[in-house]
């Protein structure tokens, strides 16, 4: 049953701006199994956008990917021709973006945008596309799928068009769905529907689903793997529960800490990671977290840390823990 | 708590937005964005206001600091309407009420450099008329919200989101106000950075005693800083209560919905979640009943026809809604 | 708490680097650095460099007196008798007064521009800002003028004003006046609902200081883009003037002049008509060239 269906080893994927070159994904490497779902968890600019485009071959003419190795089913990604890649992007894996409104085209009616897809990517008439759409809107909850088919865009609401999105991600019966935020700009209670959705879709497809989001909780309530990034760099990857329970790494414990809960007190301090996010364009010396890390020592500074797998499925780039050393979380305070 | 001075004496605020018909001749429509909403600031609180989209929460604040121009109800500031107050006198409430936007990208103009905008205000009120003291007084503010000198001649887009938005803040606190509203003011905003400005916003009151508006959408960001909470629904106020006692005991069905739909904290927490079926209902055209009657679980005949009012359930934990309404 | 206060500001690898970063970023965003990088502007800008640096040393150039007539020398051919582009019917160097020509069609063309800029953004910023009834006036006043065709908006304007270099500015001036009102008044109403606006609002700055401070330096990359073109059409606007006898009075050199001469003589001397209607050509093409280039840099959003 557990079998790969997408390795991804030391992506890099830079940005070639006027002002120097921004190391956008700059060491990357995860798999994901089939039927499973995996997160990417981090701050804007950590480059988990990037690298799902990256995967789809989707990127500004100024990005490009320098190195790394993208296998879907045993395919070199990277290697694919214009024409594979139309097939593979659609057919193999879908695609929901985070902002729904904007991912329709608002001049054409939702049955139109739907049926077009579907013929794009097989060998059927308007006819049966049109039943497969239908079907597909039913699936997703949508009322009145028929009378839907009509609509225009924006005669929906944003939580009804991310439902749309997610049908046309669906009819094509992907191997994999990659999901950017997908419920971001959505109010919780229509946020909670859209997951709850996604969920039972999976299970009925056994398809497997690329999450990226900064919200832990949407990880939680979702996700097997989670990988952590930061700066570019996968600094933490594991399983959902292990990363709950045993996280390694002090941005990953910075980011737990720093999470507003519900179960914390009214007006409580949160703690804090000090300081922001470094400049893309100036990381890549030295480990990226060590400007706020209050570990950090010189060797942090001076050399980039490898992933190591520190137990069976727990990767953590860290100088500082590893298999000899050993760190103790919350006691760095003191000296930072 | 009890015997606290209320700052803002907010009564039947009401506004509605006048929809135009693209038919000729017909009706304009009406859009119900605020309906009758009555509550108290206290001085040196924080009052969350808490809705989803739609649900008028930013209107509200646009109100309160005269972004908008309420249809009905009035607004007190420490015992002054300032709806209709003349040009000169409102300059001066003006000052004492200030705002934080949501988006920190659009908020600040992109011509002008950090210093110059924390300037400005000072510009505007003439509060401090020497050039020199001005920018020492816009470097304080700065400092204050965790900038520096570096960045007093740095552009907005040379900033990322959260020093955007200190700067937002250090804007806010040139005129040292009384009264700040935020409207969604880390939102936008990444997970530890978020935090930081959270807890900056909570030393900042106490170091000045301001008091906030502090509207959201998100009821875990919203714990940290708010000591009362008020629910919105469809431009109207469903429940306001103390911070903890919303947590602990939530009375209204939207709001126990809202709570339970909230992403768990661990892989292992499984929530029993309150579904509500359908979609928020339109607030354009004629408002009739309660506006969470059609999505309700305990929808009885006269929540359809009847609006019901807020009442108080003791301990200032106020709720709209008919199942607490006899007992 | 006072540790809190202050917020660590070390940046990666210092604050040193990162402001590095800044400073490098600026100088690739800076609008000048960006325009030499853009081909099709910088050949504009050469052209135009070109023919400014002419108007401005049309003394030291011009090898003969522009207006001196030489009835022996008329309708020469081009290099005949020292004369680098010939004479016209008055035996006039034709060089001379295609140089002076230069200074009087961009000065015009400029002036006009200027004028035209000038009025039309402060109708549209108020237009624009005040909306409402003072929006409505100025606005029907603007389309009817727009209603004009422009040559005959000008003709009417110049049969009033009387001809002379500052009329002709003032008409080709009038003349811009609407279109750069709806430009501005465009550019007003996107602007004046941003957030920083409102914001403004709300901190209670005074409508002039928004306008003024907030509004116009947020609407004035569109206008440049707007102007510079504008420039192209506003030499060709001269020519016509002047070509239509309503324009740069005789005998003062303009472009327009000079070809209104050659039409009268285009098939025994039509290098007269000729090397004017090529100056004019490419100097139009140059405005429109670095116009464009301008745009890109300024307005990317606005490409075609």
């Amino acid at each position: 049953m557990s079998k790969e269906l997408l390795t991804v080893e030391n992506l890099k994927t830079y940005f070639f701006t006027a002002s120097g070159v921004s190391k956008a994904v700059d060491g990357v490497s995860f798999t994901l199994e089939k039927g499973q779902t995996m997160g990417i968890v981090g701050e804007s600019g950590s480059g988990k956008s990037v690298s799902a485009s990256s995967i789809i071959r989707l990127l500004p003419k100024i990005g490009k990917i320098v190195d790394g190795k993208i296998e879907f089913e045993g395919k070199d990604i990277l290697k694919l021709g214009k024409k594979e890649l139309l097939n593979f992007r659609g057919k193999d894996i879908a695609v929901i973006f985070q902002d729904p409104m904007t991912s329709l085209d608002p001049v054409f009616k939702i049955g139109n945008q739907m049926v077009e897809m579907i013929c794009a990517h097989q060998d059927i008439s308007k006819k049966e596309a049109r039943a497969i759409a239908v079907e597909a809107l039913k699936k997703v909850g949508i009322p009145q799928p028929e009378k839907r088919m009509d609509s225009y865009p924006y005669e929906l609401s944003g939580g009804m068009c991310q439902r749309v999105i997610i049908a046309m991600a669906v009819c094509c019966k992907p191997k994999m769905i990659i999901a950017d935020e997908p419920t971001t700009a959505l109010d919780v209670t229509v946020q909670a529907q859209v997951l709850e959705l996604l969920q039972e879709l999976q299970k009925e497809m056994n398809t497997s689903i690329l999450l990226i989001t900064h919200n832990l909780g949407v990880v939680w309530k979702m996700c097997d793997t989670v990988m952590v990034m930061y700066a570019g760099k996968t600094v933490e990857y594991a399983a959902a529960e292990t990363l709950y329970r045993n996280p390694m790494h002090p941005y990953t414990w910075g980011l737990l800490d720093s999470m507003p809960k519900l179960s914390d007190k009214v007006k409580e301090e949160l703690k804090t990671i000090p300081g922001t996010p470094p400049d893309l364009r100036l990381t890549g010396t030295g480990c990226n977290f060590c400007n706020r890390c209050p570990y950090a020592e010189e060797k942090c500074r001076a050399e980039v840390p490898p992933l190591v797998e520190i137990e069976k499925g727990h990767f953590i780039a860290c100088h500082r823990q590893n298999k000899t050393e050993k760190l103790a979380r919350g006691e760095g305070k003191k000296n930072g | 708590m009890d015997e606290k001075k209320v700052i803002l004496k907010v009564r039947n605020l009401t506004k509605e937005f006048k929809i135009k018909s693209h038919k000729l001749g017909e009706k304009p429509q009406i859009l119900h964005a605020l309906t009758d909403v009555s509550l108290d600031v206290y001085q040196g609180e924080t009052l969350g206001i808490i809705g989803e989209s739609g649900c008028g929460k930013s209107t509200f604040g646009k109100c309160l600091v005269q972004l908008h121009k309420p249809t009905r109800g009035s607004v007190e500031y420490q015992g002054e309407n300032i709806l209709g107050l003349k040009k000169g006198e409102m300059k001066n409430i003006k000052k004492e009420i200030q705002m934080v936007f949501q988006d920190p990208f659009s908020s600040l103009d992109p011509r002008m450099t950090a210093g110059k905008l924390v300037e400005e205000p000072m510009i505007a009120h003439k509060t401090e008329k020497d050039r020199k003291s001005r920018s020492k007084k816009a470097l304080q503010l700065l400092q204050t919200v965790g900038l520096d000198i570096q960045h007093v001649h740095r552009y907005p887009h040379e900033f990322s989101g959260g020093q955007r938005q200190r700067i937002n803040i250090a804007r806010a606190l040139a005129l040292n106000p009384k009264l700040i509203v935020c409207d969604e003011p880390v939102s936008a905003l990444d997970v530890s950075i978020q935090a930081q400005v959270l807890n900056l916003f909570n030393q900042l009151q106490r170091q000045y005693g301001l008091t906030y508006v502090f509207i959201s959408h998100d009821l875990s960001v919203i714990k940290h800083i708010s000591d009362r909470i008020a629910i919105m629904y469809l431009g109207r106020i469903v429940e306001i209560c103390r911070a903890q006692e919303l947590y602990e005991n939530p009375l209204h069905p939207y709001t126990r919905a809202l709570l339970s739909a909230i992403p768990p904290e661990s892989p292992f927490e499984k929530r029993e979640r309150i579904v509500l079926e359908g979609e928020i209902p339109s607030p354009i055209g004629e408002q009739k009943g309660c506006p969470l009657a059609g999505r309700c679980s305990f929808c009885k005949e006269r929540c359809r026809n009847e609006m019901p009012g807020l009442c108080d359930r003791g301990d200032g934990h106020q709720v709209a809604c008919f199942l607490y309404e006899s007992k | 708490m006072a540790k809190q206060n202050k917020m660590p500001n070390k940046e990666l690898m210092g604050a040193d680097a990162h402001s590095q970063l800044v400073k490098r970023e600026r100088r690739a965003n800076n609008v000048w650095n960006k325009l030499r990088r853009n081909k099709t502007a910088m050949i504009g800008l050469v052209i135009i460099a070109f023919m400014i640096l002419i108007a401005v040393f049309a003394p030291l150039i011009a090898t003969h007196d522009p207006n001196a007539i030489k009835p022996s020398e008329t309708y020469l051919g081009i290099g005949e008798k020292g004369h680098i582009f010939g004479t016209d019917e008055f035996g006039r160097d034709l060089f001379s007064r295609v140089v002076y020509g230069a200074r009087i069609s961009l000065i015009a063309a400029i002036g006009g521009t200027i004028v035209g800029g000038i009025l039309g953004i402060l109708l549209g910023l108020i237009a624009g800002y005040a909306g409402g009834a003072a929006d409505a006036v100025i606005m029907r006043l603007m389309d009817g003028m727009l209603a004009f065709p422009f040559v005959l908006l000008a003709i009417i304007l110049m049969t009033i004003l009387g001809s002379g270099l500052q009329n002709v500015i003032l008409a080709i001036g009038i003349g811009n006046v609407p279109t750069f009102a709806r430009v501005v008044r465009g550019q007003v109403h996107i602007v004046k609902n941003e957030e920083y606006c409102n914001a403004g609002r709300v901190i209670g700055i005074s409508n002039l200081r928004m306008l003024f401070c907030h509004i116009l330096p947020n609407t004035i990359s569109p206008i440049i883009v707007y102007a510079t073109l504008n420039v192209a059409g506003a030499i060709i606007s001269e020519a016509t003037l002047s070509f239509l006898g309503l324009g740069i009075s005789q005998p003062t050199a303009s472009w327009g002049n000079i070809l209104r001469a050659g039409r009268d003589c285009l098939n025994t001397a039509p290098h007269i008509a000729t090397i004017s209607g090529i100056f004019i050509l490419v100097t139009v093409l140059g405005f429109n060239l670095l116009g464009d280039g301008v745009r890109d840099v300024l307005d990317p959003k606005m490409k075609r």
